[in-house]
């Protein structure tokens, strides 16, 4: 029996819904990364990339000013937004980047919301000499056109997409098409812990780096584990990234926080555990927006990053046995987040991690001052600077 | 009990020629549109009809039907309006599929979608996006309301999986001609032929040729290995270029007639 036939479900979720046609693809992919988890040569290829080219560990910051207005809490930013590129996609694609060399594959596609992704993957693809196309919503490349042009600096071909919302669901359904066509020499490097199984798999292994960095940082820094670990839900990857090692931590909370948008009782909102069903998208089952007919409602967010109307299945398990807790942050409270960190700390944070920062103003209040919360501060804003500037009407 | 499409193979095989297949999204052009365009396709010949579950994220469609689809959804297209298409073709006599994203399944409830497939007359579902991993809830649905479950095997299954595919199969079992979405290609790929007869060692299921096909010649080639011709943006491009609806139903005829000459040439 395959291991497709026994692996890839999280309790009732994930699994695999695709043609047929991409079966034989993900069982390669499959394979190869099991090899890779086993094989010491990929593994210290792997190590070397992150400690030479990614910049890893990235350090804890603790940011004292910022928590006077979260209830005056602890609070611990595991510095993602540091690494090579700006944001924690960099762990995930220079792994997948190797898995692409060693299937020998010479062309990878991507898709991306904000941007991050595809900056990151058009920057493997730079290093390792592959040829790399970037799908992205038409809406998308217009909110984040500064990675746009990082893109195509760095020699990617990027494919404005105009289906459907024109954001990252739109991109993905695109990216797939390409796959189903080209697949034979073709990698899909996907970047988030959702689609079709071995991908959220094999993604959070290769961010499950920043948890067990932020673990240990923790107990060096604190001399005791966080109260809760916090993290904003696009797909779910920095997410799964940093809570997978707490995950047999008990005694600390896991809290995922998801694009309200305007409000999750508007209809306008990207949060697919606070306000979706149970359904299949994007080749997993999961949370979906969508319909009594089963189609996919859009989604809303300022953040590109977070409008997406799925959510990755081991995210959508751990909020069903209660291991986790998702909530949702409107598009006004995240801005409010971001620009205290900026006045407060001198950091200018993704928008999207932006709705991290307003969960900890919430359950730093929950908690007090006693509290440790340790956030995954999973980008840097640099590409969100039009965007804030449109936001808090400051004249470019 | 066997369904229609079972029948309708068995006679195609004692007059030893393929049968054409045609798909149409239901509510495309309009809801009444669809149904009339239905008509049409049985009165040229067609042997039997693919109702499309118009779906918001078609993945494995070209631009076509994705067109189609985006225009069904438009005119407010759900399951009532899938089945109702449904019954309209079993009303004209033509054996009739439903083939569908699984998501939507999924949202009607897996046991009632089935019976109500029944209900409508339909012979089956054909589900190219759930895999046999997947299908354990569909299988005993779709016995329990007696009809028939078509999976799609790709040029890239390997003989190994071919075997465990086609076994989940009945009625037929759908060939993938190309890597690749749906859409009108100006060749037919070589591989088609090659998954055929791969597919025959290994089960006794009619084979039915998809994604591609769109003219005489194609229908001809395809016709002269396979046991059904399936062809769906042919004649969703030839609705979408029409300016009436009536002058839809008219190039609908026409091409279909062409594709029946092509299949019955074939052998
Ligand atoms: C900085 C940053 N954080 C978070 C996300 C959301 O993705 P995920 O939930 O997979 O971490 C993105 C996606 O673009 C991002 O750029």
């Amino acid at each position: 029996m395959s291991s497709s036939e026994t692996l890839g479900h999280f309790g009732p979720f994930g699994g695999r819904f695709v043609p047929e046609a991409l079966i034989g693809a993900l069982d390669e992919l499959e394979a190869a990364h099991n090899s890779a988890l086993k094989d010491p040569v990929f593994q210290k290829e792997l190590a070397h990339l992150h400690t030479t080219y990614t910049g890893r560990p990235s350090i804890l910051t603790e940011v004292p000013r910022f928590a006077q207005h979260a209830g005056g809490a602890r609070i611990l930013l595991k510095r993602e937004d540091l690494n090579h590129t700006g944001s924690h996609k960099i762990n995930n694609v220079l792994g997948q980047a190797l898995l692409t060399k060693r299937m020998g594959k010479k062309r990878i596609i991507a898709e991306t919301g904000a941007g991050q992704h595809g900056v990151a993957s058009a920057t493997a693809a730079a290093l390792f000499g592959l040829e790399c196309v970037v799908y992205m919503g038409e809406e998308d490349t217009r909110r984040q056109s500064l990675n746009v042009a990082r893109m195509k600096l760095l020699g990617a071909q990027v494919v404005p997409v105009t289906a459907g919302s024109r954001t990252l669901k739109d991109a993905i359904n695109e990216a797939m098409r390409d796959w189903v066509t080209n697949v034979e020499t073709t990698h899909y490097l996907l970047g988030t812990v959702a689609g079709p199984h071995p991908f959220p798999t094999m993604v959070r292994d290769f961010h499950k780096i920043i948890g067990e960095e932020a673990r240990a940082q923790t107990l060096e820094l604190v001399g005791r584990l966080p109260d809760a670990v916090l993290a904003c839900i696009g797909g779910g990857s920095n997410a799964i990234g940093i809570f997978h090692a707490f995950i047999p931590d008990k005694n600390v909370r896991l809290i995922g926080f998801e694009a309200g948008g305007d409000g999750v009782e508007t209809g306008r909102h990207a949060a697919t555990i606070s306000g979706g069903t149970i359904g299949v998208l994007h080749g997993t089952r999961s949370y979906v927006l969508q319909d009594s007919n089963g189609q996919t409602v859009e989604s809303h967010s300022i953040s590109a990053g977070l409008d997406y109307p799925g959510v990755g299945p081991e995210h959508a398990y751990l909020n069903d046995i209660g291991r986790a807790e998702y909530r949702p942050i409107t598009d006004a409270q995240a801005m409010e987040a971001f620009a205290l960190l900026c006045k407060t700390e001198g950091i200018i944070p993704a928008i999207e991690t932006a709705h991290a920062l307003a969960g900890a103003m919430i359950v730093g209040k929950e908690l007090g001052p006693e509290s440790v919360l340790l956030i995954n501060l999973s980008g840097r804003g640099d590409k969100d600077v039009q965007t804030a500037a449109d936001y808090f009407e400051i004249p470019l | 009990m066997t369904t229609q499409l079972e029948d309708l193979f068995v006679q195609t095989r004692s007059e030893n020629r393929a049968a054409l297949i045609a798909y149409i999204p239901a509510g495309f052009p309009s809801q009444e549109g669809c149904k009339k365009i239905i008509a049409a396709l049985a009165k040229a010949g067609v042997d039997a009809v693919e109702i499309g579950f118009p779906y918001s994220d078609p993945v494995m469609d070209g631009p076509t039907i994705q067109e189609a689809s985006g225009i069904s959804l438009a005119n407010g297209t759900g399951a009532a309006e899938v089945f109702s298409a449904l019954k309209s073709a079993h009303d004209v006599g033509l054996p009739a599929l439903v083939m569908t994203y699984w998501n939507p399944i999924e949202a009607y409830g897996v046991d009632n979608f089935a019976q109500e497939m029944a209900r409508n007359g339909g012979s089956g579902v054909i589900t190219p996006d759930l895999t046999i991993e997947e299908s354990e809830g569909w299988k005993s649905a779709t016995d329990g309301a007696g009809i028939n479950t078509v999976y799609v095997v790709a040029l890239s299954t390997n003989d190994d999986r071919l075997a465990r595919v086609t076994a989940r199969c009945s009625g037929f079992v759908y060939a993938a001609s190309l890597m690749g979405v749906t859409g009108a290609r100006t060749t037919m790929s070589s591989g088609a032929e090659d998954l055929v007869s791969r597919i025959r060692t290994c089960s006794t299921l009619p084979v039915a040729v998809g994604l591609g096909v769109s003219t005489r010649a194609q229908a001809k080639e395809v016709a002269g290995y396979a046991d059904g011709v399936i062809v769906g943006s042919a004649f969703i491009k030839v609705i979408l270029e029409a300016k009436t609806e009536t002058d839809a139903i008219a190039a609908v005829d026409v091409l279909a007639r062409e594709l029946v000459k092509g299949v019955r040439e074939a052998r």
